[in-house]
């Protein structure tokens, strides 16, 4: 469970979130609204990659501004561009490379990591160069790399706002299928409207919550 | 642009443990540079490299591809070393050199990275106590191993984007934003390191 307490946030002096207020327990939330309404800064809150000036965020009660490092092993987090996202210079390198510190033998990380690749439709590719990927496979390596360390929450951030219409049809098909909590910032409506919920950001503030029919029916509202 | 990156195989070479194979390649530079000094010392250095390369069985394009620059530098200075000193230092100072080269190449292209990684964390590791964190040095090498091919990338985007503007790509056009669209990428990765929790 995800819980946003009177949560403001302020880059220098400018306030980009507002008195956010939030309990989030469904299982699949989409974020919907305009550019810079927030979006992005609310994601980056919940994976405690910053924290509020304001209020506070807890994930299954722990603090991401205290208890920072425990929130990051739960929560796993997808940002727009693969090419930031990948470390090593091959395919397994870079899965593994997530599992460096999991003190598992060499035999089990090379398991988990044929796994996750295979569930990601990148079996095969262990050996070739990150750099030689398309930018829809850099994506789904970037998604392996966070899949293989088992999150209990998943936050992207616009994932498939890079791809192509087919890879984002094949990260969307992959990101529906996951057995987890998955916070969802898209600016896919076909996409927000499959999910358990919807959250309609407008210059920091929460203006639509609810069940994604009417959520995404007032976001259109806002933008004619 | 781009690095040598190990090739798959299982050879004898690629099978040695990592950390013994950086510690015969320490061994093996201190070797050439202060014993292959005469020219029969420097023919044995040129078959014993020859003869690794081979047993590595790296196919022939990999290792063309590896080693044409050291081969054209050799060249030059085996060249010019021929006009000043005559042939025996020439043929000398030509193989050091290139033996120095192909077989810390060699090294890399037999090692997956993380292996080489491990490697130095371990062989790292006693300097903890003089305050260096081994994984984060190790980090860091890898993470210049991968900006190596992306520089690269950003360098022939921004090229053509200047072309699509119908501005000639120069160094002085190109250099400061090539310098700042590579900080944007570092800063966007330290932030994809933070949320994979490589700093906890
Ligand atoms: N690191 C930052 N420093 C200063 N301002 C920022 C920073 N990140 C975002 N902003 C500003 O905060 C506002 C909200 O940004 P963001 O959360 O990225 O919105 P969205 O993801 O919805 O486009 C925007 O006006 C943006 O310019
Ligand atoms: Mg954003």
């Amino acid at each position: 469970m995800i819980r946003l307490d009177h949560v403001t946030h302020r880059y220098d002096d400018r306030v980009v979130l507002d008195d956010v207020d939030l309990e989030l327990s469904e299982r699949r939330i989409a974020v919907v609204g305009a550019n810079g309404s927030g979006k992005s800064t609310f994601a980056r809150l919940i994976n405690g990659l910053i924290v509020p000036s304001q209020g506070s965020v807890t994930v299954d009660g722990l603090d991401t501004a205290t208890q920072g490092a425990e929130v990051r092993r739960r929560v796993g987090f997808l940002f727009t561009n693969p090419e930031a996202q990948i470390i090593m210079p091959t395919v397994g390198e870079d899965v593994a490379f997530s599992l460096r510190r999991s003190g598992l033998p060499a035999d089990q990380v090379r398991t988990k990591v044929a796994e996750t690749l295979r569930a990601l439709d990148l079996a095969g590719l262990e050996d070739r160069p990150s750099t030689h990927l398309s930018g829809g496979q850099k994506q789904l390596l970037a998604l392996a790399s966070v899949l293989v360390l088992e999150p209990d929450v998943l936050v992207c951030d616009e994932p498939t706002t890079l791809l192509d219409l087919r890879h984002t049809r094949q990260v969307h098909g992959i990101l529906a299928a996951l057995a987890l909590q998955l916070v969802l910032v898209t600016h896919d409506l076909d996409l927000a409207a499959d999910s358990d919920r919807v959250l309609v950001f407008d210059e920091g503030r929460v203006v639509a919550d609810g069940a994604p029919g009417e959520a995404i029916a007032h976001y259109r509202g806002l933008v004619r | 642009m781009s690095l040598p990156l190990a090739v798959s195989g299982d050879s004898w070479l690629h099978r040695m443990p990592a950390g013994r194979k950086l510690l015969a390649l320490l061994v093996g530079e201190v070797i050439v540079a202060a014993a292959a000094r005469s020219v029969a010392a420097a023919t044995v250095a040129v078959v014993v490299a020859a003869a690794l390369w081979s047993l590595a069985r790296v196919p022939v394009r990999t290792a063309w591809r590896s080693l044409r620059l050291i081969l054209l530098v050799a060249t030059l200075v085996g060249a010019a070393q021929w006009w000043y000193a005559g042939g025996a230092p020439a043929f000398v100072v030509t193989s050091q050199l290139v033996v120095a080269v192909a077989i810390a190449v060699l090294v890399t292209l037999t090692t997956r990275t993380s292996d080489l990684l491990d490697a130095l964390d371990r062989g790292l590791k006693p300097l903890r106590h003089l305050g260096v964190d081994p994984a984060r040095v190790s980090l860091t090498l890898a993470l210049a191993v991968t900006s190596v091919p992306v520089v690269g990338g950003l360098l022939g985007e921004l090229r053509q984007a200047a072309r699509a503007r119908g501005i000639r790509p120069g160094p002085v056009v190109l250099g400061v934003p090539l310098v700042v669209r590579t900080l944007q990428h570092a800063d966007q990765l330290g932030e994809a390191l933070a949320a994979r929790g490589v700093d906890d």
